[in-house]
């Protein structure tokens, strides 16, 4: 098992804005450089390479700009918001298997520019899956989860004004951390209720922000953790998931629809993790959209279904509630980098160093897409 | 950015019946030659019994909204100029694990423009309508009742 066998001892992050100057490349550089200078070590000692197959620069570029030495593991994740616990986790695998010896991950994004929308370049024919959709007019991912949202406020009579305890929770959040980009930007719920529609039910403050950044992550086998000088948080569990008769974001051709990836995902983490649900000291939910934070509370067993809305009710998901969620701020109100904010703001927990720390963390789940193949973790404290 | 509405390839070995029915006013739904399952989005092989063989089998076009959306600004110029219109997941009533996106139409030959959220409830039937984008694609869209 890989259970503990291996450790994030190093993170790096650049700033994050909704236009930086710098290339996706460039920026990439610069956080996997801060990673490792975070965890002590030499660019010429990483072996194993990891990132998202939307990722525009190959590793052979990343490996020459940094000087890294002999590389002997890379892979990529595809799926985008379903890819980072992956990415961490194939690394971690061939780490800890010796495969490899020092792991860097990382996401390099700059989708600030509303030209580089995924949806605004769709072709005059379609190809693939997205045929069955786009055309017809479920252009956006928005639509595509407005059809999911509505349905699930439907069967369980959740309401807006439920629904936007997720962003105003992680709007609070993001006020205490400097690096958030919403954190001059107070939101009330009036201002949820009034803001437009983007795809009814779903309105502006239910998406992600569209940002720029990168984030790094340098990975180790636990016995070469130096105590002294890093800061260890161990990857206790891992899985990714894909279920029966998944489609990629318009997952509507399973017996139940509302029934995704992420329980696949959640059933082989837990079978494999000595922390269970309860145990879970903070989570970060991938929250591209809101109703994503609710579906996964429930798939990762933390309520029962349709017991969402309830169970965040009042603050249930804020710094002192039942489950701290999203406590960076999140996709919806930190920096939108596929989930690897979620990733890094989980190290940061447990290292006892977060803006918004969770009294005495000693595990975080980190989960990524809900509407894609997807994959969690597990993550302990020192 | 493209000016007008994608379209689905109609030339694909897998799906083109499907297209070619659409065409001719029928909803076709790919079924197992071998175990008689009915499948979609179509595919090469029928993931009950892994039969490669399979026909195609006209279905009475009738449904119920399975859950609908209602996309507003910023869209494609195209969907743009449609707005307001509505999308639909309909259930097919051969088997409700078949389901299929498309527009709801404001009446038989109809348009996809000016339908709302408040003309549009999950669990409404639906019956197909095919609407003509270009010359190989006639869309299946939703009109409301039976
Ligand atoms: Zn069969």
């Amino acid at each position: 098992m890989l259970k503990d066998r291996t450790a994030i001892v190093g993170i790096g992050e650049t700033d994050f804005a909704k236009r930086l100057h710098d290339t996706e490349w460039g920026l990439a550089c610069a956080a996997i450089k801060a990673a490792l200078d975070d965890a002590g070590i030499a660019p010429s000692m990483v072996d194993a390479m990891g990132c998202f197959t939307q990722e525009t620069t190959p590793e052979f570029e990343i490996a020459r700009s940094l000087g890294f030495g002999d590389v002997h593991f890379f892979s990529q994740t595809a799926h985008g918001g379903g890819a980072a616990c992956g990415v961490v986790g194939q690394v971690a695998l061939a780490v800890a298997s010796g495969v490899a010896n020092v792991g860097v991950v990382w996401r390099s994004r700059k989708r600030g520019d509303p030209g580089k929308r995924q949806w605004a370049g769709v072709q005059e024919r379609v190809t693939d899956h997205w045929k069955w959709s786009r055309c017809q007019g479920l252009l956006r991912p928005v639509d595509e989860i407005a059809i999911t949202a509505r349905r699930y406020m439907h069967d369980f009579q959740v309401t807006r004004e439920q629904l936007a305890e997720v962003a105003l929770t992680q709007r609070a959040y993001a006020a205490n951390n400097p690096k958030a980009i919403m954190r001059d930007k107070p939101m009330a719920l009036d201002d949820y209720m009034t803001a437009r529609m983007i795809s009814d039910p779903l309105c502006l403050f239910d998406n992600c922000l569209e940002s720029d950044g990168a984030i790094a992550m340098v990975i180790v086998r636990a016995e070469d953790v130096n105590t002294a000088t890093q800061q260890p948080v161990y990857i206790h569990a891992f899985s990714q998931g894909l279920s029966p008769q998944h489609q990629l974001m318009t997952d509507y051709h399973g017996d139940d629809p509302l029934r995704s990836s992420s329980y696949t995902t959640a059933a082989n983490l837990w079978r494999q993790s000595d922390i269970q649900a309860q145990d879970i000291d903070v989570a970060q939910f991938y929250d591209a959209f809101s109703p994503m934070v609710l579906y996964c509370l429930e798939a990762y067993g933390f309520c029962g279904r349709g017991e969402a809305a309830s169970f965040i009710a009042n603050g249930g998901m804020s710094v002192t509630g039942e489950l701290p969620v999203n406590t960076s701020g999140g996709s919806l109100s930190e920096v939108y980098l596929h989930g690897m904010n979620l990733l890094s703001e989980a190290v940061r927990q447990l290292r006892g160093s977060a803006d918004n720390q969770v009294a005495g963390a000693r595990s975080a789940l980190v989960t990524t897409c809900d509407s894609t193949p997807n994959g969690a973790l597990v993550l302990r404290g020192a | 950015m493209i000016e007008n509405i994608p379209l689905p390839a109609t030339d694909d070995p897998v799906d083109a019946t499907f297209w070619a029915g659409t065409r001719c006013g029928e909803l076709r739904i790919q079924t197992c030659q071998q175990c008689d399952q009915m499948r979609f989005p179509p595919r090469p092989m029928c993931p009950s019994c892994q039969s490669q063989e399979s026909y195609w089998q006209p279905v009475s076009g009738r449904g119920r909204v399975w859950s609908f959306a209602v996309p507003s600004s910023p869209l494609l110029p195209a969907f743009e100029k449609l707005t307001p219109y509505v999308v639909a997941l309909v259930e097919l009533e051969e088997s409700p694990t078949l389901r299929l996106i498309g527009p709801v139409l404001h009446s038989v030959g109809g348009e996809v423009s000016g339908v709302e959220a408040k003309d549009v409830r999950i669990g409404a039937e639906v019956t197909v309508d095919f609407k003509r984008y270009s010359d190989d694609v006639a869309m299946p869209c939703w009109v409301l009742g039976k």
